[in-house]
């Protein structure tokens, strides 16, 4: 079996990039699912904030994916859900296996990889101490009590200030239970700005920058927490200890692209982003199979999943259709205070008016600029009140300014202004 | 002036509030200026949670309040949702719970769910 575009994972990115594809000509659009259903995690972020962007309203999770679900129900997209991608070959064959369609073996004019990312876990930040019952991922806890209905705890203490930490604490607060703090190691708050005022400030849940949980403490169960303050080196100082009886931990630290079939079929992977490295077009490494959506690089909003898995399935049905790309490539790459630029490389030519770029920073920036750099030449500027960590960035760099680079290196890099009349 | 984080959008713009006229500065679209206003006068919530559904696929349906309703009365609301109890099918927008305290604001459903084998 053959189709134009084959897609995988049903999440946003992958519902846009299925509306993508067939607005650009593909006639025959594949998305494997291995969930039961399509919109991925959308369906348990039941919380609003979505949609703002791409739809000028405001939405909750499960609508936002609702919205895509009826509109790729009009469009000549098959579905296989509860259907597992084992593998995809440099030559476009995807190897998938399910309870109703057995092993198969298919063939693409051009894949999509729309996997999503998942969350770290306890074993990915060594936290010591017992090993109880009681600790959760931040969205698995969000999945039992939102979807699966099971209340995880009752006295909780939420390590790490990512969004769905920040959403899960007030979330289990609704439900009843007593949120003691939310502990973050850095010194500023990984969530975006409006989750630290709406879900913690509104309910008085004390967030701990700084701050660490040290130990674990609970023979079957969860019983406390002991979490110290951290010196400037993410340290543990002496003395700081406080004590949290509780019988739940959250843990909310960070999320991971998941990329086991893209490192499989030896699509070069971005170490800064822990996604592919992609063109202008979000083409990856191997021609023909692009990528998009927490896959590529870990996003905080679904409208800009969304924006990104359109492009993606545009681009793959043009190569689907015939189109190949080619031409002079400009690399992008970090300088100071710039982690995760995407794309990482821009073919020239392929650029209509102008390219977006997106990346985070290092640091939290007062009146900053962002300058693209060609060599010691400034070729743009980009003028910012305010820039976190936790808020991904994009510029719009316009084509005339980047056919002025005469190296095949651009620089991104972050200044102060205060730096700079200094 | 009071500092005010709007949190109507993601982007979360930082508000200047003057507690006596009202005036907001800092905001990216009117829907800003709209909170910054509220905020200081008379701060609101849309509430997300969920309830009990049978004959769905899963036993919770997400629900969200309509409209934004008082933030004294948000933890209140949340408990009237103990008592309720959908059955499949329902579709996005039915409502859940109406009028809740009086307030014109209503529960409604935010994931159509279908009966399930």
């Amino acid at each position: 079996m053959k189709y134009d575009v084959i897609i995988i994972g049903g999440g946003p990115a992958g519902l846009a990039a299925a509306c993508g594809a067939c607005e650009n000509g593909a006639k025959s659009v594949l998305i494997i699912e291995r969930a039961k259903e399509l919109g991925g995690i959308l369906n348990q972020c039941i919380h609003n904030g979505f949609g703002l962007q791409y739809f000028k309203e405001e939405l909750t999770g499960p609508e936002y994916a609702e919205r895509f679900i009826n509109l790729v129900k009009d469009l000549p997209v098959q579905i296989s859900l509860d259907t597992m991608a084992l593998e995809i070959t440099r030559d476009r064959k995807v190897k998938c296996v399910s309870s109703t369609g057995g092993y198969q073996e298919l063939e693409a004019g051009a894949i999509v990889l729309c996997m999503g990312c998942r969350e770290r876990a306890r074993g990915a930040i060594s936290i010591p101490g017992d090993r109880p019952s009681g600790i959760f991922t931040a969205g698995t806890a969000q999945r039992y009590v939102n979807t699966e209905g099971y209340m995880v705890g009752k006295r909780i203490v939420i390590l790490g200030s990512g969004d769905i930490g920040l959403i899960m604490a007030r979330r289990m607060t609704l439900e009843g239970a007593k949120v003691l703090a939310c502990v973050e190691i850095m010194p500023y708050s990984n969530g975006l700005t409006r989750n630290i005022v709406q879900c913690l400030q509104d309910f008085d849940i004390p967030l701990y920058l700084s701050h660490t949980i040290t130990k674990i403490i609970g023979r079957t169960r969860v019983e406390k927490v002991i979490v110290s303050r951290v010196d400037e080196s993410k340290k543990p100082i002496p003395g700081t200890e406080i004590e949290f009886e509780c019988d739940t931990v959250l843990l909310s630290v960070g999320l991971i692209p998941e990329n086991e079939l893209t490192r499989a079929a030896e699509i070069e992977i971005d170490p800064a982003t822990g996604g592919a490295v992609v063109y202008e077009n979000l083409e990856t490494s191997v021609p023909g199979i692009f990528a998009a959506g927490n896959v590529l690089h870990v996003h905080d909003l679904v409208d800009y999943v969304t924006e990104e898995g359109k492009r993606a399935g545009a681009a793959a049905a043009k190569y689907a259709l015939g189109e190949h790309r080619s031409g002079k490539v400009l690399k992008v790459e970090s300088g100071s205070g710039v982690v995760g630029p995407v794309p990482q490389l821009i073919r020239l030519e392929n650029v209509a008016k102008s390219q977006d770029i997106f990346f985070r920073v290092r640091n939290i920036y007062q009146q900053a600029n962002i300058r693209v750099l060609d060599g010691d030449n400034v070729l743009c500027t980009f003028k910012r009140n305010h820039m976190i960590p936790s808020e991904m960035e994009r510029i719009r760099v316009p084509r005339t300014i980047l056919n002025q680079a005469v190296s095949d290196r651009l620089v991104l890099s972050v200044e102060s202004r205060e730096e700079e009349q200094a | 002036m009071k500092q005010v984080v709007c949190i109507i959008c993601p982007k979360g713009c930082r508000l200047s509030v003057n507690e006596n006229t009202g005036e907001v500065l800092g905001h990216g679209c009117n829907r800003g200026e709209e909170y910054g206003k509220n905020e200081v006068i008379n701060p609101t919530r849309v509430i997300t949670s969920t309830v009990k559904i049978a004959g769905a696929a899963y036993p919770r349906c997400p629900v969200k309040t309509n409209g934004a309703i008082p933030k004294e009365l948000v933890l209140k609301a949340v408990r009237l949702l103990d008592d309720v109890e959908l059955h499949a099918p329902v579709t996005l927008g039915d409502i859940a719970l109406k009028d809740i305290f009086g307030t014109g604001v209503d529960f409604v459903v935010t994931r159509s769910m279908e009966r399930a084998e």
